[in-house]
């Protein structure tokens, strides 16, 4: 009985905790700003902000949706070039070996420093999904790579043992072992595109063009407009929670069945 | 079967089997597989027994000698079953799943899988768990499902890799009442690797006893004791004779080492 109760009060517990001290934050951010007089310019209330907030949703939704689109877009690009990469990888050593430090070069490269270049040999819309893709490949290309390599050796002896063809031990061994890794790449990997996708608008956004959150939050800056800057920039932070939990959600419910990670444990 | 020819079904005439770091896991293997018998492989750990199943499976290549099939039994596709040390399933498959997968990989279609899965799974006493996950099935269950996995082909030669090795003992000598009659029931030819004098005497009715590595074999001791053999067989003083007969023989296999 005690220890049920137990249970419910953690449960109770990790839902209330974090919700307490996201209001003592903003409480105490409201009072730094009423009793130091900070000036909206410096740095605005959390009320003011809701208040830009509602009041700019018309222009701010519209950056939302653009720089939405962008991640959705390199996130999805980069899932099927990094899992069509990864697969190629794995079935021929030649095209690894050739195409690999490519890949590896694109990874470590700030993609801060190539931003600026895309924007040149590109149309705007098309540097900045680039710039997102780049990123988010990289982590799904590598951990599908990891999990088309750690199939289990005597499983590879029976597909074999029935002479199964390379697309049977793909389609029936390696691609479903694989999925744990695959999955959790792409949850790096949406992060991670919005990021990119920030960087290029930023990059783009100095230039003079682009209409996404992260070229309000540049125009906001040179305008002094900081209110709708930190609304923003709220929406970027959303946003990027929101896509970690989604991706989340969707593994989770494609391992549920079988993977450690998703099964609660016995006790 | 081509039990009428008297043709063994695999036949290793001087196998060697030398690994790429140059270790020797075999030297000078002969062995006749004959059709319909139990035979077991006796031997100490790292004595090559488990090499030499796998070169019979088609699954590596001898480095000496010969792998005759001279009973019309090929290697690959169907006509062998394997069970491994551990149960070796997918666990991103049910139960079905993971027993039809042989099916699947040799293209045969639903209609006549689903049957054939259900009979192996019957015959294992899982026919109630087709759609579990194999985590949450125990160590005994998960190596039923194997062993179904291995059956659902109907295959003519059944090699088992020290298949409940790592199972208690209740539960292995559950699994090798359930072993031999599915033997029986379906005339299969069984190799079967152990390091348990204990296991080979009670199901085989002949035990090759190899030597440490490489490994090659020792003596062949034909365990004259009728089948059905139940529970009853492990008391008897047949089956302790026939145990201080192989004991005696694996110690006399592993003093070979030092000669």
């Amino acid at each position: 009985m005690s220890e049920r109760n137990g249970e419910r009060r953690e449960r109770a517990l990790r839902i209330l905790l974090p919700g307490v001290m996201l209001a003592l934050t903003i409480v105490a951010w409201d009072l730094v700003v009423r009793l130091n007089q900070i000036p909206p310019f410096v740095l605005p209330g959390p009320g003011l902000v809701m208040s830009t907030l509602i009041a700019d949703w018309t222009v701010l939704s519209q950056s939302l949706a653009v720089t939405l689109l962008t991640t959705f877009e390199g996130l999805a690009l980069a899932v099927i070039g990094g899992v069509g990469l990864a697969v190629l990888f794995n079935q021929s050593r030649v095209l690894e070996y050739a195409l690999y430090p490519y890949a590896v070069i694109l990874q470590v490269t700030p993609i801060v420093a190539i931003a600026p270049l895309l924007l040149i040999y590109l149309p705007q819309p098309a540097a900045v999904l680039a710039c997102a893709w780049i990123v988010a490949f990289f982590p799904v290309l590598a951990n599908t790579t990891l999990g088309l390599n750690s199939v289990d050796h005597n499983l590879v002896s029976l597909f074999e043992l029935y002479g199964a063809s390379r697309w049977q031990v793909l389609r029936h061994l390696k691609l479903p072992a694989a999925l744990p890794h695959v999955l959790g790449g792409i949850r790096i990997a949406g992060g991670l595109s919005l990021i990119g996708a920030v960087v290029a608008e930023i990059a783009a956004g100095t230039a003079g063009a682009g209409s996404g959150l992260a070229y309000r939050i540049v125009e906001s800056g040179y305008r002094l407009n900081i209110p709708r800057l930190f609304a923003a920039l709220l929406l970027l932070s959303v946003s990027g929670i929101v896509i970690f939990f989604l991706l989340s959600l969707v593994s989770h419910l494609a391992l549920r069945h079988w993977h450690e990670s998703a099964v609660a444990r016995d006790t | 079967m081509t039990s009428e020819t008297g043709e063994p079904i695999v036949s290793l005439r001087a196998v060697g089997k030398t690994f790429a770091n140059g270790v020797a896991a075999l030297h000078g293997l002969d062995l006749a597989v004959q059709p319909g018998e139990f035979l077991s492989l006796l031997g100490p750990s790292g004595c090559g027994k488990s090499t030499a199943l796998k070169l019979i499976a088609g699954l590596a290549a001898p480095s000496a000698g010969t792998i005759a099939w001279p009973g019309g039994v090929a290697p690959g596709r169907s006509d062998i079953g394997f069970v491994f040390q551990e149960p070796t399933l997918m666990a991103w498959a049910t139960v079905f799943g993971n027993v039809r997968l042989p099916l699947t990989l040799t293209g045969v279609p639903d209609d006549k899988a689903a049957p054939a899965v259900m009979q192996a799974l019957d015959r294992v006493g899982l026919a109630e768990f087709t759609h579990v996950y194999p985590r949450a099935l125990s160590g005994g269950m998960r190596m039923r499902v194997s062993l179904a996995r291995a059956l659902v082909t109907q295959p003519k030669l059944l090699l088992m890799d020290e298949p409940f090795a790592a199972l208690d003992e209740i539960t292995r000598f559950k699994l090798n009442d359930d072993l031999l009659a599915a033997w029986q029931a379906l005339g299969k030819t069984v190799v079967f690797v152990t390091h348990s004098v204990f296991e080979s005497v009670y199901l085989s009715n002949r035990i090759v006893v190899m030597t440490p590595r490489p490994g090659r074999v020792f003596a062949e001791i034909p365990i004259e004791a009728p089948y059905p053999r139940d529970p009853s067989f492990r008391t008897s003083a047949e089956y302790a004779h026939f145990c201080r007969l192989t004991s005696d023989a694996l110690a006399r296999a592993m003093g070979e080492v030092a000669a």
